[in-house]
């Protein structure tokens, strides 16, 4: 194993850190050290990278090593799809209990009590993963599965009107996206009580938060607060309706699966990482599809491939791109040994992009087959809602293929930024409907 | 696109083989390529498909902290349908099963004080468990009943947590108190029992002191324990189209399906994440997963297809 001390600061051989510069990738090798991680300047979380990861992601995969040392934030990270899935998985040497941004728990304090699930590890992680499992597990969905499918009807004949042959122009993110997830989700969670305007910006700030203190951040310390108190109130058993998956978490406390501790937290989960995330997915496969018309058509002449289009789409947006954890132990990775206690920043879209296992990795493509993109995680962390978040996209998806003969953009997209999340604040369409 | 380090297998050899009581064999399973394997909890279980095709389920006895490797032990039976004998005379280091899974049916639920009971081999997914609970400092106790001292494995825990195992043997006559052991317990107590039928099925009335949702028990037998894996081909019909593909009974049908041109989506590749899902018109499945229960897999109407194969001669799909 390679010598820890040298190699926690990669720069401690050489005389000055490199910068970066407009013509060439900032990236070397630090000297002496026979194995190292490879040193490339970059700030994942400027903003302008934000609105545009992808050239960063390509210098990240081809800094010439598994390992990438980001010194501006004194953190390791990875890039290239086995080693991103690998730390996915490793969740013995990669810990996810000392937060899952890049502030460690450690040492600092969370904004936050921690979640259950994506801020825990074994032995803890285990109940409330075996509870969110079966209750958001696709035998159960089944049972939401028309209800959600009528919604998507509606809604798409609301926005399209009755008539034949007409042509509407609208902001997809504001009149799809944002909409349908919180037509269906709240009401299968159960909540009851209003107020579900709070659910967006909630999930914007929780991962906002997974980023430094940035104004991102900062902006919206004081405004998050009601909203925090909002999303509290509506997590006890009281607050939620008889049945749904917030019942369905409480049961558990019935049987003593769960305590009556971990029940609210667990439903808190579901409110922080089940509306977003859709609602990323969701304007993700629009905007793939009004960027490729052949494709569409391609998926109305066959809509058994929505499920594929959904999934090629995560895979090249990848809306939760980035995840940190911090080492248990001191770990090897691509032949450099990380001490215990580093934080590790995982890209998930440079993995999901990267030429070693895509062919052709830009490209969105319903000949491809789109398995095992790490959009979701991977291994005992991977997205609990991933079945959920299918379903919802499939129902919007088939109930617009019906009704919409082909799609354009009626102009550019805007990006919206996040420090962890990648999507659109604005996708205007002309829909033309049959 | 197949991604070799991805899209396992679900062979695993035998790398050692130790003797923990007179008729008690440990065996630790490693991938050939030495990969990770599918993460579990205490209370887990694999099927072991063994070379004659017999497929036994055990309770995984190892440490979840070392990703490649599986830990089982293993009591012979001389009265039993004979994978045990099989295991003990014929397995050596170096062979091969397969394996599927891991399920759980057994799962340690949060508490403030864990109470263990184990009849005779019944110790092995209580291994597990006692770790996890001195992993979390909460307070644990074990009764190990066994009915010679010789057969019961892993004796040494009562050395080693002497003020937390109590040992009986019933070998010259008298039966342990399972009443006066418990005792009265804290209420948040949660109690976990594995062993023979006769023994859990004293249980409910020996911890009547707790609500019965305090007590977990875990039974050797499934119903589905008995069912052997054919070692020839199978068809694969696809319901839609009416076209009829042929498998070796090694290959994924994901991998048979992709190389017919239909690409099943998957996710974790290892009947862990459910995103492969497949439904199932005719046929009788030979379920790997680690999702569906017992009664879900008798029901026999999805599978899948990342790591299940086939009984009958021909599976029927909803594709
Ligand atoms: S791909 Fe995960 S269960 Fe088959």
């Amino acid at each position: 194993m390679t010598s820890l001390a040298a190699s926690r600061c990669p720069f401690s051989g050489a005389t000055g850190a490199p910068s970066s510069s407009a013509d060439g990738p900032a990236t070397h090798e630090a000297p002496r050290i026979a194995s190292t991680a490879a040193v490339v300047d970059v700030d994942p979380f400027d903003e302008a990278v934000l609105a545009n990861p992808h050239p960063m992601h390509e210098q990240l995969r081809e800094a010439g090593r598994d390992l990438v040392y980001l010194p501006q934030y004194d953190t390791y990270a990875v890039a290239r799809y086995e080693v991103v899935r690998e730390t996915l998985e490793n969740w013995q040497d990669f810990a996810s209990g000392a937060g899952v941004g890049l502030s460690n728990f450690n040492r600092e304090e969370p904004w936050r009590a921690p979640s259950l699930l994506l801020e825990a590890d074994p032995p803890r992680h285990d109940a409330p993963r075996a509870a969110l499992e079966k209750i958001l597990g696709p035998r159960r969905l089944r049972h939401y599965e028309s209800g959600w499918m009528d919604t998507a009807h509606r809604l798409v004949d609301s926005l399209l009107g009755q008539g034949i042959g007409s042509t509407r122009e609208l902001d997809a993110v504001t009149a799809i996206s944002e909409v349908y997830p919180l037509q269906v989700f709240p009401d299968a969670v159960g909540l009851t009580q209003g107020g579900l305007e709070n659910l967006l910006p909630y999930g914007n700030f929780a991962f906002n938060a997974f980023g430094p203190r940035n104004r991102l951040v900062t902006d919206e310390m004081e405004s998050i607060k009601p909203v925090m108190a909002w999303v509290a109130q509506q997590c006890p058993r009281e607050a939620l309706s008889a049945e749904g998956f917030g019942a369905d978490i409480w049961a558990r406390t019935d049987h003593r699966d769960l305590t009556e501790e971990q029940a609210p937290m667990i439903v808190r989960s579901l409110l922080t990482a089940g509306v977003d995330t859709t609602v990323y997915g969701i304007s993700a496969v629009l905007y793939h599809l009004a960027s490729n018309p052949e494709q569409y058509q391609r998926l109305r002449n066959d809509p058994s491939l929505v499920r594929r289009a959904f999934e090629e789409a995560l895979r090249l947006e990848s809306p939760v791109q980035t995840f940190f954890r911090t080492t248990t132990r001191e770990v090897s990775i691509g032949g450099t040994t990380l001490p215990t206690d580093q934080k590790v920043l995982m890209f998930l879209g440079a993995a999901n992009r990267d030429p070693r296992r895509w062919e052709n990795p830009d490209a969105f493509d319903l000949d491809r087959n789109p398995s095992g993109h790490v959009a979701f995680g991977s291994g005992i962390h991977q997205c609990a809602g991933q079945h959920v978040a299918r379903l919802e996209a499939a129902c919007i998806l088939i109930a617009l293929l019906e009704r919409v003969e082909h799609l354009e953009f009626a102009a550019a997209p805007e990006r919206k930024i996040n420090n962890t999340l990648l999507g659109w604040a604005s996708l205007p369409l002309r829909l033309h409907t049959t | 696109m197949h991604d070799s380090i991805y899209q396992h297998g679900d062979d695993l050899v035998i790398t050692q083989r130790t003797p923990v009581s007179d008729s008690v064999v440990e065996l630790t399973l490693q991938r050939g390529n030495g990969g990770r394997l599918p993460d579990w909890a205490p209370g887990a279980h694999i099927d072991l498909i063994l070379p004659s095709g017999r497929v036994r389920q055990y309770s995984l006895c190892g440490d979840r902290w070392q990703a490649h490797q599986y830990r089982v032990a293993v009591q012979r039976d001389p009265r039993g349908s004979g994978g045990s004998q099989e295991i003990h005379d014929q397995l050596r280091v170096g062979d091969r099963v397969r394996f599927g899974g891991p399920r759980n049916n057994f799962r340690l639920a949060p508490a403030t004080e864990y109470r263990f009971i184990a009849g005779g081999i019944g110790i092995t997914p209580l291994l597990p468990m006692i770790q996890q609970a001195e992993h979390l400092n909460i307070l644990w106790r074990l009764l190990y009943l066994g009915r010679d001292q010789r057969r019961m494995a892993y004796r040494q825990l009562a050395s080693r947590y002497s003020n937390q195992v109590t040992v009986h043997t019933s070998g010259h006559g008298h039966r342990a108190s399972v009443k006066q052991w418990l005792g009265t317990p804290d209420p948040h107590t949660l109690v976990y029992a594995c062993g023979p039928e006769h023994l859990l099925d004293a249980l409910p009335d020996e911890c009547a002191v707790l609500p019965p949702s305090q007590l977990r028990l875990e039974r050797f037998s499934s119903p589905l324990a008995d069912v052997p894996v054919s070692r020839e081909s199978f068809d694969i019909v696809l319901s839609r189209s009416g076209r009829r593909i042929t498998a070796k009974s090694s290959d994924s049908v994901v991998n048979v399906l992709s190389d017919a041109g239909i690409d099943v989506i998957t996710s974790c590749s290892r009947g862990v994440c459910g995103t492969c899902e497949v439904g199932v018109i005719e046929g009788r499945v030979d379920h790997r997963d680690a999702l569906l229960d017992d009664d879900e897999r008798s029901r026999n109407d999805c599978m899948f297809p990342c790591v299940s194969r086939s009984l009958s001669d021909s599976l029927v799909l909803d594709l």
